[in-house]
């Protein structure tokens, strides 16, 4: 029902009202021959009740006052007066007023508790949401500053009892921290860009191969173990994208592959062309994600229940906006094959300059 | 062998701290300055073989800073800065920068692009043949050399790569070569870049797809790098 209000504007509602009421008043005179007046009030009442339920109360109120004006001037004898004949007539159109504003009356009360009901659950939403990220981020920001400072404090004051080996690992750590932690705040800021609302694709030509490559170059840098493999068609048009936000969405759901899916596992980029769209697939044979999840992926800060730690829920979610911010979809699947499938898909323009002439 | 003068330009501690260890250790002399002013009077008391200047100084804006230089200092400049924005970077480059990182930013990254800056400004105009890595480019006979075999290229391709390799190390805009190598009216037609980039990629590069010599600047151009670097 609430979302029958939200949906509908107020001057729609006053309008579907009117002609609700007009409408079976009219149906109420053509057969008027087989009802009796005081049956048509009740038709009315039930019909103002109906009104009350769905809209808000200015239209209820305007609803009550036109049907019990229309019953009155159409239904009641004398007709095609606003005069009643009898006393008995007049306490039932008075009943009649007083109980459809009642109605009004009630449904806005109702309303009213309903609206704070859901204000209290929007902030008890929002207060949770806070509490996930501050967790999440203090984790994941915590975490590599804490590898950094320990190391650097045994390098410092441990150092005499310290082996070579020891060393070298300290400063593995150090490094593997500090590249964890450009990441996390990478994904900052890209999600304060995409959330200020200020974010405008600059669109040019983008040769999608080498796009793919640049991010597949910058994943390979960070060792992993996985296996990726680019098929792209060689005759493949340029598309108009911003290439920043499409290397970006590349890196996001291939370096999620790489975090969520086992070592030697296979990670497939595949490009294709339809019709001035560009789909991008990303797919692996990971385990794929829990189905119940799938719809909740794409959200801010959301993590896949039972999941390693580490990760923000920031990833996806930029690849989301970056997505929409070029005008196109994300959408993911798991394969039947076991493993799961991201499909992005962008309409834009293409050119087909390949075949330039070579001169 | 080095001992070329730097002159470090930014006004956090730590990162002059970092820079002078690293340069140092590489043999270069180090000079500091903590804010514009002082950077500018340093330069021009004893101009260095190069400067590295960051854009977030605190007393002026270090793309004016540049311009300022760029009034009478010809040696490479090198911007190291936070601000990482299509825009910033390109400004910096059309003010006459001759790279920029973005911090934060790997030594190994940033040694090579100080040795390709300097022995790109040490480069003689009158030189005729480039040899980068596998890869000779004999600007008088207009012809490439890859391992000693010819490699047929289009005028257009050649006047591409010869462009990008004269500039070795150093990032060219999109603008400045499609301006430079199709003409003026050229410089919002981006795709026919992209299209000549490839076709010089598959002629030069052992893979195309993983290339080596011509390097993607995302949004910003392509730089020629040699290989050995």
């Amino acid at each position: 029902m609430d979302l029958f209000i939200n949906k509908i504007s107020k001057p729609n509602q006053l309008l579907i009202s009117i002609s609700v009421v007009c409408g079976i008043s009219a149906l109420c005179y053509s057969l008027s021959g087989y009802l009796d007046y005081k049956v048509v009030a009740f038709i009315l009442l039930l019909t103002v009740s109906i009104v009350a339920v769905l809209f808000d109360i200015m239209p209820v109120f305007v609803t009550a006052i036109l049907s019990a004006l229309i019953w009155d001037y159409f239904f009641i004898p004398p007709h095609f007066t606003l005069q009643v004949g009898t006393t008995e007539d007049s306490i039932l159109l008075l009943m009649y007023f007083v109980i459809a504003s009642v109605n009004a009356v009630l449904t806005y009360k109702i309303r009213q508790i309903e609206k704070i009901g859901r204000a209290k659950e929007e902030r008890a939403n929002t207060v949770k949401l806070y509490d996930t990220l501050l967790n999440s981020l203090s984790h994941e920001l915590r975490t590599p500053i804490a590898a950094i400072i320990g190391a650097t404090d045994n390098l410092q004051s441990n150092n005499h009892n310290l082996t070579t080996r020891n060393r070298e690992e300290l400063i593995a750590e150090i490094s593997k921290a500090s590249f964890r932690l450009n990441q996390q705040v990478e994904n900052l800021l890209n999600m304060s860009r995409l959330e200020s609302g200020f974010i405008q694709p600059k669109k040019d030509w983008c040769d999608i191969n080498e796009v793919i490559y640049d991010a597949v170059k910058r994943i390979e840098e960070n060792n992993i173990s996985q296996k990726i493999t680019v098929n792209v068609n060689p005759d493949i048009p340029f598309f108009k994208l911003d290439k920043g936000m499409m290397e970006q969405i590349i890196y996001n759901l291939v370096n999620n592959a790489v975090q969520y899916t086992k070592e030697d596992s296979e990670i497939d980029i595949i490009a294709h062309c339809h019709a001035n769209a560009l789909e991008l697939i990303i797919e692996d044979n990971g385990k794929g994600f829990p189905e119940e999840e799938i719809d909740n992926v794409f959200n801010r800060f959301y993590r896949l229940k039972n999941t390693k730690t580490g990760g923000t829920g920031l990833g996806l979610s930029i690849v989301k906006g970056f997505t929409e911010a070029q005008g196109g979809t994300v959408y993911l699947q798991n394969l039947k094959s076991g493993g799961s499938r991201f499909t992005i898909h962008i309409v834009t323009q293409t050119s087909n300059l390949k075949s330039i002439k070579n001169e | 062998m080095n001992k070329a003068e730097i002159l470090i330009i930014d006004d956090e501690a730590q990162i002059r701290k970092l820079l002078e260890i690293t340069l140092q250790s590489n043999n270069y002399t180090v000079n500091q300055a903590e804010n514009a002013r002082n950077g500018l009077i340093t330069a021009e008391n004893h101009p260095p073989d190069m400067i590295i200047l960051d854009l977030g100084l605190p007393d002026e804006d270090g793309q004016s800073v540049l311009q300022k230089l760029r009034e009478w200092y010809t040696n490479p400049v090198l911007i190291l800065s936070v601000k990482n924005s299509e825009e910033d970077i390109i400004k910096a480059l059309d003010n006459g920068a001759n790279d920029y990182l973005v911090k934060p930013f790997r030594t190994g990254e940033l040694l090579a692009r100080i040795r390709s800056a300097l022995r790109n400004s040490a480069t003689d105009e009158g030189d005729t043949i480039i040899t980068c890595g596998e890869i000779a480019i004999d600007l008088e006979a207009r012809t490439i050399k890859k391992n000693n075999e010819s490699i047929k290229l289009t005028a257009t391709e050649y006047r591409l790569l010869s462009l990008l390799a004269k500039n070795e190390g150093k990032v060219l805009t999109h603008q400045y070569l499609l301006r430079e190598v199709w003409g003026p009216g050229y410089i919002n037609q981006s795709q026919y870049l992209r299209v000549f980039i490839a076709q010089l990629r598959k002629k030069i590069e052992a893979d195309a797809n993983r290339p080596e010599y011509i390097i993607t600047e995302s949004g910003i151009g392509y730089r020629f790098i040699s290989k050995e670097n």
